[in-house]
Protein backbone atom coordinates (compact mmCIF):
# COMPACT_ATOMS: atom_id res chain seq x y z
CA UNK A 1 0.00 0.00 0.00
CA UNK A 2 1.66 2.88 -1.06
CA UNK A 3 1.48 6.22 0.55
CA UNK A 4 -1.67 8.62 -0.62
CA UNK A 5 -1.45 12.02 -0.85
CA UNK A 6 -3.15 15.27 -2.76
CA UNK A 7 -1.83 17.88 -3.34
CA UNK A 8 -4.76 20.89 -3.44
CA UNK A 9 -4.03 23.32 -6.24
CA UNK A 10 -6.06 26.89 -5.91
CA UNK A 11 -6.34 29.83 -8.76
CA UNK A 12 -3.01 31.09 -8.59
CA UNK A 13 -1.27 28.35 -6.69
CA UNK A 14 2.27 28.24 -8.32
CA UNK A 15 4.20 25.74 -6.09
CA UNK A 16 1.96 22.79 -6.52
CA UNK A 17 4.25 20.89 -8.67
CA UNK A 18 6.91 21.36 -6.66
CA UNK A 19 4.92 19.75 -3.84
CA UNK A 20 4.21 16.90 -6.06
CA UNK A 21 7.25 16.29 -7.19
CA UNK A 22 8.81 16.35 -4.08
CA UNK A 23 6.08 13.99 -2.79
CA UNK A 24 6.25 11.56 -4.97
CA UNK A 25 10.40 11.89 -5.03
CA UNK A 26 10.06 10.67 -1.45
CA UNK A 27 7.35 8.82 -1.18
CA UNK A 28 8.00 6.91 -4.39
CA UNK A 29 4.28 7.54 -5.21
CA UNK A 30 2.79 10.57 -7.40
CA UNK A 31 0.12 12.20 -5.10
CA UNK A 32 -3.83 13.18 -6.24
CA UNK A 33 -3.99 16.31 -7.72
CA UNK A 34 -7.58 18.24 -6.70
CA UNK A 35 -8.63 21.08 -7.69
CA UNK A 36 -10.14 23.80 -5.33
CA UNK A 37 -13.61 23.68 -7.14
CA UNK A 38 -13.72 19.84 -5.97
CA UNK A 39 -15.98 19.71 -3.10
CA UNK A 40 -14.84 15.74 -1.79
CA UNK A 41 -11.19 15.13 -1.50
CA UNK A 42 -10.54 11.06 -2.72
CA UNK A 43 -10.90 8.79 0.10
CA UNK A 44 -8.53 7.29 2.56
CA UNK A 45 -5.79 9.94 2.19
CA UNK A 46 -2.65 9.54 4.40
CA UNK A 47 -1.41 13.31 3.31
CA UNK A 48 -2.96 16.66 2.55
CA UNK A 49 -0.58 19.53 1.12
CA UNK A 50 -1.64 23.15 0.52
CA UNK A 51 0.92 24.42 -1.66
CA UNK A 52 2.67 27.57 -2.18
CA UNK A 53 1.52 30.84 -4.49
CA UNK A 54 -0.76 33.78 -4.48
CA UNK A 55 -4.47 32.23 -4.29
CA UNK A 56 -6.67 34.18 -5.77
CA UNK A 57 -4.59 37.06 -6.23
CA UNK A 58 -3.97 37.39 -2.84
CA UNK A 59 -7.12 39.08 -2.92
CA UNK A 60 -8.79 40.82 0.45
CA UNK A 61 -6.02 38.66 2.41
CA UNK A 62 -3.26 36.09 1.50
CA UNK A 63 -5.37 32.81 1.82
CA UNK A 64 -9.19 34.38 2.34
CA UNK A 65 -10.60 33.15 -0.77
CA UNK A 66 -8.76 30.03 -1.00
CA UNK A 67 -9.89 29.13 2.93
CA UNK A 68 -13.40 29.72 1.62
CA UNK A 69 -13.38 27.49 -1.08
CA UNK A 70 -15.61 24.24 -1.86
CA UNK A 71 -12.46 21.99 -1.13
CA UNK A 72 -11.36 23.51 2.04
CA UNK A 73 -14.54 22.51 3.84
CA UNK A 74 -13.69 19.05 2.87
CA UNK A 75 -9.91 19.54 4.12
CA UNK A 76 -11.28 20.86 7.36
CA UNK A 77 -13.28 17.95 7.90
CA UNK A 78 -10.46 15.47 6.91
CA UNK A 79 -8.30 17.67 9.21
CA UNK A 80 -10.65 17.12 12.40
CA UNK A 81 -10.76 13.55 11.57
CA UNK A 82 -7.05 13.47 12.06
CA UNK A 83 -5.41 12.82 8.62
CA UNK A 84 -2.04 15.31 8.06
CA UNK A 85 -2.59 18.07 6.78
CA UNK A 86 0.93 20.06 5.46
CA UNK A 87 0.23 24.15 4.36
CA UNK A 88 3.38 25.99 2.61
CA UNK A 89 3.52 29.63 2.76
CA UNK A 90 0.38 30.67 1.02
CA UNK A 91 -0.77 27.05 2.29
CA UNK A 92 0.28 28.06 6.06
CA UNK A 93 -1.85 31.74 5.20
CA UNK A 94 -4.58 29.30 3.64
CA UNK A 95 -4.78 27.07 6.88
CA UNK A 96 -5.06 30.09 9.53
CA UNK A 97 -7.48 32.04 7.66
CA UNK A 98 -9.63 28.53 7.66
CA UNK A 99 -9.26 28.53 11.75
CA UNK A 100 -7.09 25.20 11.33
CA UNK A 101 -4.30 26.59 13.01
CA UNK A 102 -4.45 30.61 15.35
CA UNK A 103 -3.14 33.28 14.14
CA UNK A 104 -2.49 35.18 10.95
CA UNK A 105 -0.37 36.26 8.95
CA UNK A 106 0.46 39.33 8.17
CA UNK A 107 2.89 41.68 5.58
CA UNK A 108 6.43 41.17 6.45
CA UNK A 109 7.44 43.85 8.63
CA UNK A 110 10.38 45.30 6.18
CA UNK A 111 7.56 45.02 3.77
CA UNK A 112 9.96 43.68 0.89
CA UNK A 113 9.11 40.30 -0.67
CA UNK A 114 12.08 37.91 0.64
CA UNK A 115 13.26 35.27 -1.20
CA UNK A 116 16.26 33.49 0.02
CA UNK A 117 17.87 30.81 2.14
CA UNK A 118 16.96 30.99 5.62
CA UNK A 119 18.18 28.92 8.45
CA UNK A 120 15.71 27.31 10.49
CA UNK A 121 15.49 25.82 14.06
CA UNK A 122 13.66 22.73 14.72
CA UNK A 123 12.68 23.48 18.22
CA UNK A 124 9.78 20.53 18.03
CA UNK A 125 11.26 17.11 16.24
CA UNK A 126 8.45 14.69 18.07
CA UNK A 127 5.73 15.97 15.86
CA UNK A 128 4.75 13.61 12.26
CA UNK A 129 6.23 15.92 10.27
CA UNK A 130 9.54 16.53 11.98
CA UNK A 131 10.17 13.13 13.69
CA UNK A 132 13.43 12.50 10.85
CA UNK A 133 15.01 15.80 12.21
CA UNK A 134 17.41 16.00 15.23
CA UNK A 135 15.82 17.68 18.56
CA UNK A 136 17.67 21.32 18.17
CA UNK A 137 19.06 20.80 14.46
CA UNK A 138 19.49 23.66 12.34
CA UNK A 139 18.59 23.47 8.68
CA UNK A 140 18.50 25.63 5.96
CA UNK A 141 15.18 26.43 3.64
CA UNK A 142 14.36 29.01 1.52
CA UNK A 143 11.38 31.24 2.06
CA UNK A 144 9.32 33.13 -0.79
CA UNK A 145 6.78 35.47 0.57
CA UNK A 146 5.58 38.95 1.32
CA UNK A 147 3.45 38.09 4.07
CA UNK A 148 4.93 36.21 6.53
CA UNK A 149 5.00 37.76 9.79
CA UNK A 150 3.46 35.42 11.89
CA UNK A 151 1.10 37.44 14.27
CA UNK A 152 -0.82 36.24 17.25
CA UNK A 153 -1.47 37.44 20.72
CA UNK A 154 0.57 36.89 23.91
CA UNK A 155 -2.13 33.93 25.29
CA UNK A 156 -2.28 32.37 22.21
CA UNK A 157 1.69 32.63 21.55
CA UNK A 158 2.42 31.19 25.28
CA UNK A 159 -0.31 27.95 24.71
CA UNK A 160 1.95 27.03 21.42
CA UNK A 161 5.06 27.17 23.01
CA UNK A 162 3.58 25.38 26.79
CA UNK A 163 1.97 22.76 24.57
CA UNK A 164 5.66 22.42 22.18
CA UNK A 165 3.44 23.30 18.90
CA UNK A 166 6.09 26.07 18.03
CA UNK A 167 7.94 23.25 15.43
CA UNK A 168 10.30 26.12 13.25
CA UNK A 169 11.50 29.17 14.15
CA UNK A 170 13.54 31.27 12.01
CA UNK A 171 17.36 31.47 13.77
CA UNK A 172 17.20 34.87 12.02
CA UNK A 173 14.28 36.46 11.58
CA UNK A 174 13.80 37.62 8.13
CA UNK A 175 9.91 39.20 8.43
CA UNK A 176 8.94 40.11 11.90
CA UNK A 177 6.95 37.50 13.07
CA UNK A 178 6.39 37.30 16.59
CA UNK A 179 8.66 34.65 18.83
CA UNK A 180 10.42 33.57 15.59
CA UNK A 181 7.85 31.51 14.68
CA UNK A 182 7.86 30.13 11.14
CA UNK A 183 5.80 26.83 11.47
CA UNK A 184 3.11 25.89 14.04
CA UNK A 185 1.24 22.66 14.59
CA UNK A 186 -2.35 22.64 16.05
CA UNK A 187 -3.72 20.99 18.90
CA UNK A 188 -3.88 17.81 17.79
CA UNK A 189 -0.61 17.57 16.21
CA UNK A 190 -1.96 16.61 12.60
CA UNK A 191 -1.58 19.83 10.81
CA UNK A 192 1.59 22.08 10.10
CA UNK A 193 1.89 25.55 8.71
CA UNK A 194 5.03 27.11 7.37
CA UNK A 195 6.68 29.92 5.75
CA UNK A 196 9.69 28.13 4.49
CA UNK A 197 9.38 25.74 1.40
CA UNK A 198 10.67 22.60 2.06
CA UNK A 199 9.63 20.93 -0.83
CA UNK A 200 12.43 23.69 -2.64
CA UNK A 201 15.11 21.65 -0.85
CA UNK A 202 14.83 18.36 -1.88
CA UNK A 203 17.55 17.41 -3.63
CA UNK A 204 20.99 18.71 -3.78
CA UNK A 205 20.79 20.37 -7.02
CA UNK A 206 18.35 22.29 -5.40
CA UNK A 207 21.07 24.05 -2.80
CA UNK A 208 20.24 21.99 -0.29
CA UNK A 209 18.56 18.73 0.52
CA UNK A 210 16.48 19.86 4.16
CA UNK A 211 13.62 19.76 3.08
CA UNK A 212 13.64 16.18 2.68
CA UNK A 213 13.28 14.81 6.03
CA UNK A 214 9.69 16.71 6.72
CA UNK A 215 8.50 14.31 3.89
CA UNK A 216 10.19 11.81 5.32
CA UNK A 217 8.52 11.90 8.31
CA UNK A 218 5.15 12.11 6.90
CA UNK A 219 5.74 9.06 5.40
CA UNK A 220 7.43 7.21 7.88
CA UNK A 221 4.33 8.10 10.06
CA UNK A 222 1.91 6.89 7.79
CA UNK A 223 3.39 3.62 7.47
CA UNK A 224 3.86 2.87 11.13
CA UNK A 225 -0.05 4.06 11.55
CA UNK A 226 -1.03 1.68 8.45
CA UNK B 1 -28.73 50.15 0.52
CA UNK B 2 -25.15 51.30 0.54
CA UNK B 3 -23.06 50.23 2.70
CA UNK B 4 -19.64 50.52 3.86
CA UNK B 5 -17.43 48.29 6.11
CA UNK B 6 -14.30 49.98 7.32
CA UNK B 7 -12.04 47.57 8.20
CA UNK B 8 -8.51 48.18 10.75
CA UNK B 9 -6.55 46.12 12.45
CA UNK B 10 -6.55 46.32 15.78
CA UNK B 11 -4.65 48.27 18.29
CA UNK B 12 -1.53 46.86 19.20
CA UNK B 13 -1.33 45.13 16.37
CA UNK B 14 2.00 46.26 14.04
CA UNK B 15 1.48 47.99 10.80
CA UNK B 16 3.97 47.59 8.45
CA UNK B 17 2.39 49.39 5.91
CA UNK B 18 0.91 52.18 8.17
CA UNK B 19 4.43 52.91 8.93
CA UNK B 20 5.62 52.70 5.76
CA UNK B 21 3.38 55.69 4.99
CA UNK B 22 4.09 57.29 7.69
CA UNK B 23 7.80 57.55 6.71
CA UNK B 24 6.92 58.84 3.41
CA UNK B 25 4.81 61.83 4.57
CA UNK B 26 7.54 62.49 6.24
CA UNK B 27 9.75 62.11 3.46
CA UNK B 28 7.35 64.66 1.06
CA UNK B 29 7.89 67.41 3.89
CA UNK B 30 4.76 66.82 6.36
CA UNK B 31 5.33 67.40 9.71
CA UNK B 32 3.13 66.49 13.21
CA UNK B 33 1.67 63.20 11.57
CA UNK B 34 1.94 61.27 15.14
CA UNK B 35 0.92 58.05 13.78
CA UNK B 36 -0.43 56.26 10.29
CA UNK B 37 -2.46 53.02 10.21
CA UNK B 38 -3.64 51.75 7.22
CA UNK B 39 -6.93 50.11 6.60
CA UNK B 40 -9.63 48.90 4.21
CA UNK B 41 -13.02 50.16 2.71
CA UNK B 42 -15.27 47.80 1.26
CA UNK B 43 -18.50 49.02 0.10
CA UNK B 44 -21.39 46.67 -0.32
CA UNK B 45 -24.80 47.22 -2.02
CA UNK B 46 -27.31 45.11 -0.38
CA UNK B 47 -31.35 44.79 -0.43
CA UNK B 48 -32.83 47.06 2.36
CA UNK B 49 -34.15 43.36 3.44
CA UNK B 50 -30.16 42.00 4.88
CA UNK B 51 -30.54 42.15 8.27
CA UNK B 52 -27.97 43.85 10.67
CA UNK B 53 -26.84 40.45 12.03
CA UNK B 54 -26.43 39.39 8.38
CA UNK B 55 -24.33 41.95 7.82
CA UNK B 56 -21.83 41.51 11.54
CA UNK B 57 -21.91 37.83 10.51
CA UNK B 58 -20.38 38.93 6.58
CA UNK B 59 -18.05 40.65 8.33
CA UNK B 60 -16.60 38.18 10.74
CA UNK B 61 -16.85 35.19 8.70
CA UNK B 62 -15.05 36.96 5.84
CA UNK B 63 -14.61 40.78 5.28
CA UNK B 64 -12.28 41.09 8.20
CA UNK B 65 -10.10 38.58 9.78
CA UNK B 66 -10.81 38.82 13.71
CA UNK B 67 -7.57 37.79 14.94
CA UNK B 68 -6.03 40.89 13.88
CA UNK B 69 -8.81 43.34 12.56
CA UNK B 70 -12.11 45.16 13.76
CA UNK B 71 -14.51 45.97 11.52
CA UNK B 72 -16.99 49.08 11.62
CA UNK B 73 -20.17 48.66 9.83
CA UNK B 74 -21.68 52.39 8.35
CA UNK B 75 -25.10 52.31 6.50
CA UNK B 76 -24.60 55.37 3.94
CA UNK B 77 -28.11 55.68 2.36
CA UNK B 78 -31.12 53.77 1.11
CA UNK B 79 -30.43 52.32 -2.50
CA UNK B 80 -31.74 54.94 -5.15
CA UNK B 81 -35.00 54.24 -6.82
CA UNK B 82 -35.18 55.12 -10.57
Amino acid sequence: MGFRAAVITFPGSNCDRDMAVAIETVAGVAPLRVWHGDADLPDQLDFIALPGGFSYGDYLRSGAMAARSPVMQSVVKAAQRGVPVLGVCNGFQVLTEAGLLPGALMRNAGQNFICRNVALNVINNQSLFTSAYDAGQQISIPVAHHDGNYYANDTVLDQLEGEGRVVLRYAENVNGSRRDIAGIINEAGNVLGMMPHPERAIEHVHGGADGRALFESAVRSAVVSA
Amino acid sequence: MKVHVHVSLKPGVLDPQGRAIHHALEGLGFTGVNDVRAGRLIELDVDDAVSDAALEEMCSKLLANMVIENFRIEKVGEKETA
